[in-house]
């Protein structure tokens, strides 16, 4: 293991912003910290970092105390969420400082840090901007010369912080791909904050899923698909609904229908069924199922979603393929939805 | 009159807001009034007898040893204030102590403060007989009576400048920005040097600028502990009166029209470099 | 963005940097303001309150609050119309309008004095006209007025016109849609927004008018008892070597200051966000 976080603590006057944290990273590999805001990944990040103290636990990296060394001698990149370039340097003095502020000795020379930050440059595909000033950079621009600066100092570790937050969807999904590109490459360990669940399960090998202080669960996306560990994670990950029912074995019988649970043997007797549109069913009214209204049906990429109302007025959606729409789904009319499977924690 | 309608189209962007014209009239009579013709008519006197007069009037050694004293003074109070204004501000803004919205409050005291009370007060601190001047004089250090007392006068004038320039910029400093460096192994002197002083560059020179222009013109709290010693200790400000009071007003608008031209220069220097610091850091 | 919050000085060297910023700060500003009330009681109060009820002292003070009453409310107005032009409109060779506006902050206060003397003294443009006609501009009242006038002109609007450029024109264009006419638009929406703005800038103006001297030691002639504000008067008895009466009138000067600074820093703290940015604290 190349990080091991040990039930890490912070308390911010009587907010608690870590509880009990711990998690572990192996070399080279790519984690993401997902939560909402609040949820203490960024705290997380900057303990890791050196920029928090933690009140208890421990930080370990490659068998050395973290804690104990100043965020210099950590040498981690950090990549922050408003990129904090320095404004008066150019893009080559940006990436070249981490290099030019080692002490003499340590300080590679002058020809060599050229060298480096046109290679960095070029791997970020930012060849040829040397001599700007960040004022005169997009955001996606700046964002690069942010990581191609963390990347400089040859990091033991790549910490972003919302490395995305700023920029418009296009961009952000042009970045992500690059910095995959950029992490395989390197093969550097790397941790990103992220409150957004796609960016997450995009990018990450294992999503660290935080909430309150807390970990949710620690695991790979498709694991967090499958197998969430709670209805928080099964709800940040994606829409559900919700119907009360009553578990009987690996099934949940709701008024008068049913639906099988996907992770059975959790919960007994009366419980809260999540389940997602795109597992969810219309059919013609009078069939098994809660009545509902359908009031609209929309266009939502390659899928339809149809908003349903139950008669005691919850919202429901279902999806379904252009090509398989079913007949009960009509804006106005009536209809019975059910879900194909449910989760019950 | 339909063409004077479409002239003002032409400067002034339509709008549904009444009582521009009366506003922007009386703002620009006040303006003509109060101004424009005295400063029409400080600019038209020295040249009466010509450029010879003008010239005559400012080329006078004593004239010449009173604006190299007024500024060259100026600029050394100006350079004082910077450095310990921006000790002061880093005090202000980045420790917390006990009593430290009152030290932030007194710092407008200078502005606050009557100039020519505060002339006799610095008076009587540095004279030879005073609280400072007293521990100072068996050293064989004269302050008052001495361009030292000038000094000190224009720092006492000039420091609230060089603070109130500096503190919203310090305040407002992007702390990510320190913990980039941080993380990327800067030493506190290198994010210091490197980092922090850049970005705290333009307003410094702000108020070194309005420092300096204040201490150039600065009359009452200066001419007190000045003692106005011919060629040595004589600010042009107080020659300007004593022309004046010789009844020789072509010369006393000479000397003033000299030192708006010097200030003008010296100002206008100033803003070059720092429009050229600002384009470059400028968020886009 | 997140900005640091200042913090207890942690080492020997963050002390040491707190004790030097505030020595310089007691050297450089608390010693004079001292010095003027230590030096006012040296002879104990008796001898400075009786320099105070002096005839001479007594029409100092009349005279400089007659010349701030004159000069503080003209400012307000000039403030407000300036302001009202300036961040309600756009029009062309804005910017030179306000470098007129700042002007007279870069003008020495003696130049400001000397002005009105070129124009309206005995030997400048009118100087002939207005002896021949008997009226005294220059060396009495009115003389006093115009240079105060001069020196405290940006005051007011250099309060406003940041604050209501910020503040933008919208609520006063809602407020005319909605059928109000320009002065009720003025009164009832414009002046809430910036009253208290409006009040920092009268303050200031007011501390600067009540305390200028160069200026006015131009144009006053030094008239005791008929031409000298107060700060002349400090001049007066300090160059005739009393000391006590110099620094007993400086006292009140001194305690001007004092409330202005008090009300200055209250307003700051009070009423932050309805003040141009610069001022928050």
């Amino acid at each position: 293991m190349s990080l091991k976080v040990e039930n890490l603590a912070k308390q911010y006057g009587r907010t608690a912003a870590l509880n009990g944290v711990s998690l572990q990273a192996a070399k080279g590999e790519f984690l993401a910290l997902l939560g909402p805001s609040g949820s203490g990944k960024t705290t997380l990040l900057r303990a890791i970092a050196g920029l928090e103290q933690p009140d208890t636990g421990t930080v370990e990296f490659e068998g050395e105390d973290f804690l104990k060394q100043t965020p210099r001698e950590r040498r981690v990149g950090l990549v922050f969420q408003h990129y904090a370039l320095f404004r008066h340097m150019t893009v080559e003095k940006n990436v070249a400082y981490g290099l030019n502020v080692r002490p003499g000795h340590s300080r590679p020379p002058k020809a060599e840090v050229k060298d480096r930050v046109a290679k960095l440059l070029e791997l970020v595909q930012l060849d040829g901007l040397e001599k700007r000033y960040p004022a005169q950079l997009s955001g996606g621009q700046r964002q690069r010369v942010a990581l191609a600066r963390a990347l400089a100092i040859e990091p033991r570790m790549l910490l972003l912080d919302e490395p995305f937050g700023a920029l418009d969807a296009k961009v952000r999904k042009d970045l992500r791909r690059q910095l995959r590109a950029i992490h395989e490459r390197a093969g550097v360990t790397t941790i990103f904050v992220t409150h957004d669940q796609d960016e997450a399960m995009d990018l990450a090998d294992r999503v660290v899923v935080l909430n309150g202080g807390r970990i949710e669960q620690i695991g790979s996306p498709g694991e967090l698909a499958s197998a969430p560990a709670s209805a928080f994670v099964f709800e940040f990950l994606g829409d559900c609904a919700r119907l009360k029912g009553r578990v009987d074995g690996s099934c949940i019988r709701f008024d008068g229908f049913e639906a099988p649970i996907v992770n059975a043997g959790r919960a007994t007797g009366e419980a809260e069924a999540l389940f997602r549109p795109w597992e969810t069913e219309l059919d013609l009214e009078g069939k098994p199922g809660v009545p509902v209204t359908v009031h609209d049906i929309l266009a939502k990429g390659a899928v339809l979603r149809a908003e349903c109302r139950s008669d005691d007025g919850r919202l429901f959606e279902a999806e379904f393929s252009r090509d398989h729409l079913p007949p009960a789904a009509r804006p106005g009319g009536r209809a019975s939805l059910r879900p194909r499977r449910v989760f019950v924690f | 009159m339909a063409d004077a309608k479409t002239r003002r189209r032409r400067w002034r962007e339509p709008s549904v807001l009444p009582g521009f014209g009366p506003a922007f009239g009386f703002t620009l009579f006040y303006l003509c009034l109060i101004v424009l013709i005295p400063l029409a008519a400080l600019i038209a006197r020295p040249w009466e007898h010509g450029f010879g007069g003008f010239w005559h009037a400012v080329s006078n050694p004593r004239v010449l040893a009173a604006l190299k004293v007024s500024f060259g003074v100026s600029l050394l109070a100006a350079a004082a204030n910077v450095v310990t204004g921006l000790i002061v501000t880093w005090v202000l803004v980045r420790y917390d102590f006990p009593g430290r919205r009152l030290a932030d409050a007194i710092v407008d005291l200078p502005f606050a403060l009557p100039t020519a009370v505060a002339g006799i007060a610095l008076t009587a601190i540095y004279a030879p007989t005073g609280w400072v001047g007293g521990l100072l004089a068996p050293l064989g250090i004269k302050v008052a009576y001495t361009p030292v007392g000038i000094w000190i006068a224009m720092v006492f004038v000039g420091l609230p400048f060089v603070v109130r320039s500096v503190q919203p910029v310090l305040q407002d400093f992007d702390a990510e920005v320190e913990e980039a460096a941080l993380t990327l192994g800067a030493s506190s002197a290198q994010r210091w040097r490197g980092v922090i002083l850049p970005a705290l560059l333009p307003a410094l020179l702000t108020g070194f600028t309005l420092a300096f222009a204040r201490a150039v013109g600065e009359y009452g709290s200066v001419i007190f502990i000045a003692g106005n010693m011919p060629f040595k200790s004589e600010i042009a400000p107080l020659l300007i009166i004593t022309k004046l009071e010789q009844f020789d007003y072509a010369g006393a608008a000479a000397i003033g029209v000299l030192m708006l031209a010097m200030s003008f220069v010296a100002l206008l220097a100033i803003n070059a470099i720092q429009l050229f610091l600002v384009r470059r850091g400028a968020p886009a | 963005m997140r900005t640091l919050t200042a913090k207890r000085p942690a080492s020997v060297g963050a002390y040491l940097l707190v004790a030097a910023g505030l020595s310089w700060l007691a050297l450089v500003i608390l010693l004079p303001l001292a010095a003027v009330f230590i030096q006012a009681l040296a002879k104990g109060s008796e001898a400075a309150l009786s320099a105070l009820k002096e005839p001479d002292a007594i029409s100092a003070v009349k005279l400089t609050l007659l010349v701030a009453a004159i000069c503080v409310p003209l400012n307000a107005v000039f403030g407000l119309a300036a302001a009202w032009s300036v961040a309600k409109f756009d029009f062309k060779g804005k910017g030179l309008f306000l470098t007129l506006i700042d002007l007279p902050f870069s003008i020495s206060p003696v130049v400001s004095g000397l002005v009105w003397v070129l124009l309206f003294g005995a030997n400048g443009w009118f100087g002939s006209f207005l002896e021949h006609n008997h009226i005294k501009i220059v060396f009495a009242l009115p003389g006093l007025v115009l240079a105060t006038l001069l020196v405290t002109l940006p005051f007011t609007a250099r309060e406003l016109i940041p604050l209501m450029q910020d503040q933008g024109s919208d609520e006063e264009t809602a407020a005319v849609t909605l059928g109000a006419g320009g002065w009720t638009t003025f009164f009832s929406v414009t002046l809430p927004n910036v009253k208290w703005a409006l009040l920092y800038g009268v303050l200031l103006s007011n501390a600067r008018a009540m305390g200028e001297f160069g200026a006015v030691s131009v144009v006053s002639g030094h008239i005791r008892g008929l031409t000298n504000t107060l700060p002349l008067h400090v001049e007066v008895l300090y160059n005739e070597y009393d000391f006590v009466g110099a620094f007993a009138t400086a006292s009140l000067l001194a305690g001007l200051a004092l409330i202005t600074l008090i009300l200055k820093t209250g307003l700051e703290w009070r009423y932050a966000g309805e003040l141009s940015a610069s001022r928050r604290h």
